[in-house]
């Protein structure tokens, strides 16, 4: 079972925030989910290898990218030829 | 199969969230065909929002492969369809657009979450739709709404300009009210492209005969088991004996992985979304708000602003399952788990040539009926194995129940697309559509 502090604590982590007047039945869906996920608590692995995902390797070569002025359109600023983020340090 | 009258406007069952003047081009496979575009795959300048109010503003500067690919083809984009917030959702009510009707029953969800593409198909507004299912969100809404939905083998469609959510499930696909158009397209769609580094360059070959003389039908008890509609699986067993008087044989199996094969399922695409929508800041797209505060700050105002509350419980939940004394007993579970999955398909299908049974578990539930989170994920029980192992499946209309449309589903070996359209064709002609 986990707390509403600890949905909280990893809200935080997440960087999503929880409204407060929602927390105690987030807390309550949430838990009853964890709860459904002790299933995995019976997985014996039987299985070996086996799977039919796959990467291709590749050289890493240079190609053209998107054109600089439709990308640098979308931000909110720009500065430079640079997108123009939130200070990180405080 | 009929639609329900337009309730008025052009678009009465809100399948779409952007309306496009495109024409379709009088060259090519696809002349003349309208598409409508799932709106998680990205369109040179039509705005792509996932369903979600996080991509306000946002217009893609590229094409997806696929779409570069049908408009090569001669096909015009008819608009971006309406889904569940980023992918997250069974019933396409989980949209910042609000929820898409049923056009078989406007009280009804169409399933989701590719449910605008299934609604504008079945409701007639356009032949054929591109959607994308990471655990079933291509079949569940054709099975609901009374279409066919193919989801190709992992590594047949490129995913590139695909927004992702769980890049190791997903994959774009067709859904049109006919095996051919499915097929069609899908042929269009599976041309190789070297952005997906999952992709293989097998291209999709066509190949309807509707012959099923002689084909092993593998039928998992566990597909017909508890939760399932008993009347819907009567539907689905009539549908295989269909098969069965064509000269198919039925062969009873078993799926003892189906016991954990969903908690694997939502334990790892919430794990890969939680990586996959960090990259939702409003810093390079998007809206932003105020750049001189501080990071997490900005950060963190944003996301609350911008995603709805299936994304932010998915976000925490792969969090949660991602953490330092958690990993063990949540992430690394499930891809044991996801392993046994693969490991009982293999094994099945040393015996059988396709396997059968139901789509959903249910027909269309009534739009709010599903408040509760893990009642709505139950629902997805049936199609989550499919992408947990990468393997083609295709839901195809076999009836009604109580009015509303019954799926079957045909899921096939890795990299035979072709047999499972071939034998969803064979049931589609059989049955006398």
């Amino acid at each position: 079972m986990v707390s509403p502090d600890d949905v909280e604590k990893i809200a935080n982590l997440a960087d999503i925030s929880l409204s407060r007047d929602r927390l105690g039945e987030f807390t309550r869906e949430f838990n009853a989910i964890l709860d459904y996920f002790n299933v995995l608590d019976t997985v014996r692995e039987e299985a070996g290898e086996g799977g039919c995902e796959f990467n291709v390797m590749r050289e890493d070569e240079i190609t053209l990218s998107l054109p600089q002025d439709e990308v640098l359109a979308l931000p909110r600023e720009s500065e430079d030829g640079f997108i123009k983020a939130p200070r990180v340090m405080e | 199969m009929k639609a329900a009258a337009p309730a008025g406007g052009d678009d009465p069952f809100n399948a779409f969230i952007t309306r496009c003047e495109g024409k379709p081009a009088g060259k090519g496979m696809l002349a003349g065909l309208m598409v409508a575009v799932k709106d998680n795959i990205s369109t040179r300048g039509i705005p792509t929002s996932c369903g979600s109010r996080i991509l306000e503003g946002y217009t893609p500067p590229y094409n997806a492969h696929v779409v570069d690919l049908i408009l090569g083809e001669g096909a015009g984009i008819a608009g971006k369809t309406n889904m569940d917030e980023f992918g997250m959702g069974s019933s396409t009510e989980n949209s910042a657009f609000g929820p898409t009707k049923n056009p078989v029953d406007p009280s009804r969800v169409p399933g989701g979450s590719s449910g605008g593409s299934a609604a504008a198909v079945a409701a007639g507004l356009v032949p054929v739709a591109l959607g994308s299912d990471t655990g079933g969100s291509i079949r569940c809404p054709a099975a609901f709404c009374g279409i066919v939905g193919l989801k190709p083998s992992y590594g047949r469609v490129s995913r590139y300009g695909l927004v992702a959510y769980a890049n190791s499930l997903e994959q774009i696909g067709p859904l049109a009210r006919t095996v051919g158009e499915v097929s069609l397209l899908m042929e269009v769609i599976s041309r190789y492209d070297p952005r997906d580094s999952t992709m293989r360059d097998q291209p999709f070959s066509p190949r309807l005969t509707g012959d099923v003389k002689s084909l092993r039908i593998g039928v998992p008890a566990e597909f017909f088991g508890a939760g399932v509609d008993p009347a819907v699986a009567e539907k689905v067993r009539a549908a295989i004996a269909v098969m069965e008087e064509m000269g198919a044989h039925v062969i009873p199996c078993s799926m003892p992985s189906m016991a954990y094969a969903l908690a694997a399922y939502y334990v790892t695409c919430t794990s890969e979304a939680s990586s996959n929508l960090a990259r939702f800041d409003g810093v390079r797209y998007g809206p932003s708000d105020d750049i001189r505060m501080p990071w997490h700050d900005a950060f963190r105002e944003v996301r609350a602003k911008g995603f709805g509350e299936e994304v932010r419980r998915r976000i925490l939940l792969g969090t949660f399952a991602l953490s330092a004394g958690y990993y063990g007993k949540y992430y690394a579970k499930a891809q044991a788990a996801r392993r046994n999955v693969r490991a009982d398909f293999a094994r099945i299908f040393r015996d059988v040539d396709v396997i059968a049974g139901p789509t959903m578990p249910t027909v269309a539930f009534r739009i709010g009926e599903k408040t509760d989170p893990l009642s709505m994920y139950l629902s997805d029980i049936l199609t989550v194995p499919a992408n947990l192992a990468g393997i083609p499946a295709v839901s195809v209309p076999c009836g009604m129940v109580n009015g509303l449309p019954v799926g079957l589903q045909i899921m096939g070996k890795p990299f035979e697309d072709e047999r499972v359209l071939d034998v969803a064709y064979a049931y589609e002609q059989g049955a006398g559509r």
